[in-house]
């Protein structure tokens, strides 16, 4: 044999190992031990993580079909959520409380005589409107609120936080002692107190404004977030930035004369946005949440708009007779607010640095 | 631990009084005062009536009185009945606090032993089914859940009655209360049971040949419990505002039922009460947990 003579020669006790019993890898072979993964950004694996999550990826296409639907649909759809059913340009007042997918007398008549009409897919409410629309107008109106409210906090929890965790010092002592004290203040008690009064001190003012479209419930809903719930995001961002400051690329772009605000922009924030980001995706379903908890108190945003927490508010008068009223917008909530812990949940998963291994 | 003590009431007493400076201030300035009526008032009883209940003096001067009264358990009197606050808050609070502690209770109870079940068979169905419908229940508002079981349990079914302000039946209420906070204590009780149970200390006694059981109430949920009392804090608050809209669907004559009521009928002092009331309970409940809590986990050092 030709290989064996190129190796020493084995002793007979020996516990060396016999080189005779292996055999050289081929070209092909050594080509397949070589490992062929592409390096990888932070983003794109947390996006591949996410992407096997498939509870993440489910709320992810409901509540985008949802957004979708919410935005294209009422372009389209033949009736109003504030105005009643018309019948051959006639208020139809036959068509109230309707069951989902049924006709009014005047519409049966109006179907006899060849026209079509578009089928109530929801029924009709008590004052003639078809209720499919309302429940899709609400859930715009709960999800206006949640992602607005949501940007508020942030933006104010970012700035709010940054400067205090990157100063340090007594400016942290004193913005910090500023949010333990609104921290300790029972958020929905205020929320509640704070919407009494500023819908009635902001209701006569705000009349001509552009304001005025939006309700004054629905602005001071948004001063309220913007005052009270900010200070969880601010804790968050200060605890990041105390954590990343002390990191050595920090030292070396201060040691460069880089200035505070460049220093946070670029080398503090980007390290800290992934946690930040999930902790707004959570925010979403909780404003929501407190959205529908006050109009259902009677708080929420002005009639005619609804918004699924009034829908259901007022579903409760006749919730016997027409349970469907209570359940549609309270499918839709219960969807909405799933889909974002969910997805919140996945993301954090999938993003959050102390969790990845 | 006194140092720490003593910082927190601190903070305690400042949130209480910066509660009562926003609702005082806030209540002053809704537009009106408490006698204008749609019928013009004789200004000389006008005037005797603004001097007997002190509107006449600046705003500062009236919040020092209204303080004083307040720790006297004087909240005034309300708008659409007359009645002494106080009297009405006492007599409601009783009904609230039943339903509360009723619903607490079984949270975490029922949150401490399902959340102990879905750690102890992990990845298995008992977890699965448990993980499921507790993420359902955080998901769910309140009062959907309140309006959904009346509907199913009470109106089609007719298993309960409801729908009795003298005797009311608390069963669905506290159902309906519990299941949030169950839900959320459920999940931290998993969490910290995990974290538990790959500590050194459980692997030493399991391999001392300590019995499963005793290791898992002695070891296990003695240690997990302790991240369970920092919810007690939030858990108080969420059911007492919980308790707004659940008393309101069952129609409870409770506080939270008088809330909603005072909110609709603009009764600004009731609502003024009622919210310095629930506000300092909450307060109170947050700082016995907080201290609690350092009291029970040794590992928290006090700064």
């Amino acid at each position: 044999m030709n290989t064996a003579d190129k190796f020493p020669k084995k002793n007979l006790l020996s516990l060396q190992i016999d080189l005779n019993k292996f055999e050289k890898a081929t070209e092909e072979e050594k080509a397949q031990h070589e490992t062929m993964r592409e390096s990888t950004t932070f983003f794109r694996d947390g996006m591949r993580k996410l992407k096997k999550n498939p509870l993440a990826m489910i709320s992810l296409f409901v509540l985008l079909a949802l957004v979708v639907t919410i935005v294209i649909v009422p372009m389209v759809y033949p009736y109003s959520y504030e105005q009643m059913i018309t019948v051959n340009g006639k208020r139809d007042k036959t068509a109230k409380n309707l069951a989902p997918l049924t006709y009014s007398k005047n519409e049966l008549a109006a179907i006899e005589e060849g026209q079509k009409i578009f089928p109530h897919l929801f029924g009709t409410d008590e004052l003639c409107r078809d209720y499919f629309i309302r429940v899709l107008y609400g859930a715009r109106v709960s999800l206006v609120i949640g992602l607005f409210a949501s940007l508020i906090v942030l933006v104010i929890g970012l700035l709010y936080g940054s400067i205090s965790g990157y100063f340090g010092g007594k400016v942290d002592i004193v913005m910090m002692r500023i949010v333990d004290i609104i921290y300790s203040l029972p958020d929905t008690l205020m929320v509640v107190l704070l919407s009494v009064v500023l819908n009635q001190v902001l209701g006569n003012r705000l009349q001509g404004t552009i304001f005025a479209r939006v309700g004054s419930n629905m602005i001071s809903l948004f001063i309220v977030f913007g005052v009270l719930y900010w200070v969880g995001m601010a804790r968050l961002v200060r605890g990041q930035i105390l954590s990343i400051k002390t990191n050595e690329y920090v030292l070396a772009a201060r040691a460069l004369g880089a200035k505070p605000g460049r220093i946070i922009r670029k080398h503090i924030l980007p390290n800290c946005m992934s946690v930040i980001f999930i902790s707004v995706a959570l925010q979403i379903p909780s404003a929501i949440f407190t959205e529908s908890f006050l109009s259902f108190i009677g708080l929420g945003v002005q009639a005619p708009m609804p918004s699924l927490g009034s829908l259901a508010n007022n579903a409760r008068g006749g919730l016997q007779s027409y349970p469907y009223k209570m359940v549609f917008p309270a499918i839709i909530i219960c969807v909405i607010v799933l889909g974002f812990n969910l997805l919140g949940d996945g993301l954090r998963d999938a993003f959050d640095p102390k969790l990845r291994r | 631990m006194l140092k720490y003590t003593v910082k927190r009431v601190l903070l305690a007493l400042v949130t209480i009084v910066i509660i009562s400076a926003i609702t005082f201030f806030a209540m002053n300035a809704i537009p009106g005062g408490p006698f204008d009526k749609e019928k013009a008032t004789d200004p000389a009883v006008q005037q005797v009536l603004e001097a007997r209940f002190n509107l006449d003096k600046p705003v500062w001067q009236q919040y020092v009185i209204y303080m004083q009264n307040l720790a006297h358990g004087d909240f005034g009197i309300s708008l659409k009945t007359g009645r002494e606050i106080s009297s009405i808050i006492t007599e409601k609070f009783a009904v609230s606090a039943r339903l509360g502690l009723m619903a607490a209770a079984f949270a975490v109870v029922l949150g401490l032993v399902l959340g102990s079940i879905a750690a102890l068979s992990r990845n298995h169905w008992p977890d699965r089914v448990i993980i499921f419908f507790t993420t359902l229940f955080v998901s769910v508002p309140s009062f959907v859940l309140a309006t959904i079981l009346l509907l199913v349990f009470a109106l089609t079914l007719k298993w309960v009655s409801v729908f009795s302000t003298t005797n009311p039946n608390y069963v669905l209420p506290v159902i309906s209360l519990m299941l949030y906070p169950m839900s959320y204590i459920t999940r931290l009780t998993k969490s910290s049971m995990l974290d538990v149970l790959g500590q050194d200390y459980i692997r030493t006694a399991r391999a001392k040949g300590v019995r499963d059981s005793l290791v898992i109430f002695k070891h296990a949920l003695r240690n997990a419990l302790i991240p369970v009392i920092t919810y007690v804090g939030p858990m108080v608050a969420y059911i007492l505002t919980g308790s707004m809209v659940v008393e309101t669907v069952f129609t409870i004559g409770g506080l939270g039922t008088e809330f909603v009521r005072s909110i609709n009928n603009q009764d600004y002092p009731l609502i003024m009460a009622t919210t310095i009331f629930l506000a300092v309970l909450m307060v109170i409940a947050t700082l016995m947990s907080d201290l609690v809590y350092k009291i029970v986990d040794p590992k928290i050092t006090f700064d």
